[in-house]
């Protein structure tokens, strides 16, 4: 067994470039660079099915998308006056999170690859810390619209955000379990099958990343359509 | 070395969302159009660089990466569309 006892993730790993190999900081004695790889060669991260199921979701919110933009058409004023009841500031924050969190994603599985499951690991908790508290600002937001009397019947507007935005929330819940996973992957002796788990997790928050920005650029910031 | 590309891409994004908010949030534009189709524009813009940059799709094969950015591209016109027209 070529990769018993060390880390290694052969066929999916970029190669490091020509020289840098010494300059890999390493966690630990049993740890080691990955094997070369042409740095031209294309590479699908993760496995092919959580793929299919990343292009199906964003296809499925894409029509909510344009459910939403069709719907504000036929009532431009009510949606209008309904998105200055939500706070911008809730939806800006969620969002760094959010990016924030994608960052140390990518950034854990570059880590994992070069061998660096510690550094990969502190990563992926500050990404759960992310999601956490994105699931904060959330309940906080819900709260302060369910005080002002706002729920999912008040409007078309507020059904479309609550059901958007719930449905997302399911998204960043899951996500977050596959964080933790991803986390006790990590610790693990990564081989290319386990690389695998780990580009497939972290695709999937990159995904959950991704419809959280259109989300608030279509509920939070676009004005009402109607010239001055 | 990409971890410094990302790091540059997440910068980015960053200050991509707080201009947006910022267009958003205030009167930047004389018409309030104007700013939608922006504010539209930069959020596929950002989310064309989580596919290609944190999803890997810039070293995925061809197709892979076609599919990704012709979604990206495909959708924003038709909001942009909706909402402007």
């Amino acid at each position: 067994m070529p990769c018993a006892g060390i880390r290694c993730a052969p066929e999916r790993t970029r190669p490091p470039a020509a020289g840098a190999v010494n300059d890999l900081r390493h966690d630990s004695a049993d740890v080691r660079p990955a094997a070369p790889r042409p740095r031209t060669m294309p590479h699908v991260p993760g496995e092919s099915g959580i793929w299919i199921m990343i292009f199906g979701d964003m296809l499925v919110f894409s029509l909510m998308f344009i459910a939403f933009l069709l719907g504000r058409r036929d009532q431009t004023d009510l949606f209008a006056a309904s998105r200055l009841h939500l706070n911008q500031t809730y939806g800006l924050v969620n969002t760094c999170l959010m990016l924030s969190s994608s960052w140390c994603v990518a950034s854990a599985v570059l880590a994992v690859r070069s061998a660096r499951p510690r550094a990969a690991g502190l990563y992926l908790r500050i990404a759960l810390g992310c999601g956490l508290g994105f699931c904060a600002v959330k309940i906080l937001e819900y709260g302060e619209k369910f005080r002002a009397g706002i729920a999912i019947n008040s409007n078309d507007f507020f059904m479309y955000y609550f059901v958007f935005t719930g449905i997302h929330l399911l998204h960043v819940l899951i996500g977050m379990g596959v964080l933790i996973f991803m986390t006790r992957v990590a610790a693990g002796t990564v081989d290319a099958k386990r690389q695998g788990y780990l580009e497939s997790g972290a695709s999937f928050w990159h995904l959950v990343d991704l419809l959280w920005i259109a989300l608030f650029a279509l509920l939070y910031l676009l004005p009402s359509a109607v010239p001055p | 070395m990409r971890i410094r590309r990302i790091t540059w891409v997440w910068l980015g994004l960053l200050a991509a969302t707080l201009f947006s908010w910022a267009v958003g949030h205030r009167s930047l534009f004389a018409d309030p159009r104007n700013a939608g189709v922006v504010i539209l524009a930069i959020a596929f813009l950002k989310i064309r660089f989580v596919m290609l940059d944190f999803m890997e799709l810039r070293h995925a094969p061809v197709g892979m990466r076609a599919a990704g950015e012709a979604w990206a591209i495909g959708i924003c016109c038709v909001l942009i569309a909706l909402y402007r027209f």
